[in-house]
């Protein structure tokens, strides 16, 4: 980076910047399947099935997360975007 | 008490075979008595960055099997005293690598030496769970890229979960980080991640920065691990987190940019 670089125009993010984004995503992602029991990813596509009996939506608009609270209980999230009505 | 350290990383070519032979090369240059194993099975590289490659008689599965002893298989380092290798076998598969044959060889293993380390291959399989599950320690060797930094944090995952401290629910796993391949200057222009991102996100304590240097293949070009070569910034990074795994504390080096010259400075370089 140079000085010059200061009077250009207006910066955009850098490919560092992106790329701590994009890791800082799918890191929190996969610590949230760690966890997990060995059904969850079976459990998490049946559970995809059914909404899209009523609703069509893509598996990416479902965010299905096992918090463990502490050793007692554990919170099942699930957290479904729908569509936009047209 | 004999100590057992893992070189993982879960990704290939981010320089786990470089950081094992140096990292125990130092070790031994420390005055502590200590063994580098390749669990690289069928693709065994260690003897050649070690450069005893062509006195490889007998191997890791030769002694698991019982097909040669210990002292058989063991190859006395020529450069460097206190230091042995076990070598890979080169034929054989990694499911050639049982938990207690593995187990039983470090036990014997622990009765001889200081410090044992064990060069991880690449991927999560059988031969990479082999060389973590009875680890004391883990150096999560990781490159400041993407799909290397992902890779390092699924090996975490494995170490919390797989390894023989958390199955009996012992101490853990001590977990240490080695950035390698480091480019400050290219820090400074944003297009790498920087120290600081990649320690945030894997949230282990930081062992070691070992920049990109030309000096890391010269040395394996000629089979002297890159320790040895102290008038590079590589080989100086090596010995710096050598002593911070034997417990000194010895500030970063080599992380940021070396000063420019005026004229760069105003036309970038």
């Amino acid at each position: 980076m140079s000085l010059l670089d200061y009077f250009r125009a207006k910066k955009e993010p850098t490919t560092a910047v992106t790329a701590k984004e994009r890791l800082q995503i799918i890191v929190a992602h996969q610590r949230g399947e760690r966890d997990a029991p060995d059904y969850f990813p079976a459990m998490k596509q049946e559970i995809i099935e059914v909404i899209r009996k009523y609703v069509q939506i893509d598996s990416d608009q479902v965010s299905v997360q096992l918090d463990q609270n502490d050793d007692k209980l554990s919170v099942l999230e699930l957290n479904v975007t729908l569509p936009e009505k047209p | 008490m004999a100590q057992i350290i893992v070189v993982t990383s879960g990704k290939g070519g981010v320089g786990k075979t470089t950081s094992s032979a140096a990292i125990a090369t130092g070790l031994a240059l420390k005055g502590h008595k200590t063994v580098v194993v390749d669990f690289d099975i069928g693709l065994r590289n260690l003897d050649l960055i070690m450069g005893c490659e062509r006195r490889v008689v007998y191997d890791f599965v030769n002694v698991i099997n019982g097909e040669a002893n210990l002292n058989q298989a063991l190859i006395k380092d020529k450069r460097t005293s206190n230091l042995f290798v076990l070598p890979a076998s080169q034929t054989r598969d990694k499911d050639a690598l049982t938990k207690e044959g593995v187990g039983r060889v470090l036990e014997e293993l622990k009765q001889e030496f200081e410090y044992i380390v064990c060069d991880s291959p690449a991927g999560i399989e059988t031969g990479a769970m082999m060389a973590l599950y009875y680890a004391d320690t883990a150096i999560v060797t990781t490159n400041p890229e993407v799909s290397s930094v992902r890779d390092s944090d699924r090996i975490l995952g494995m170490l919390q979960s797989k390894s023989k401290r958390a199955e009996e629910g012992l101490e853990p796993v001590k977990e240490l980080l080695l950035l390698t391949r480091y480019s400050p200057t290219r820090v400074a222009t944003g297009e790498m991640l920087s120290v600081a991102d990649v320690e945030e996100i894997l949230a282990i304590p930081l062992l070691g920065v070992i920049p990109e240097s030309q000096a890391v293949l010269k040395a394996s070009n000629s089979g002297v691990p890159v320790i040895i070569d102290q008038e590079s910034d590589a080989g100086k990074a090596y010995s710096d987190a050598v002593a911070r795994l034997t417990g000194e504390s010895i500030e970063m080096r080599f992380v940021t940019e070396e000063k420019k010259g005026f004229l760069k400075r105003i036309f970038g370089s």
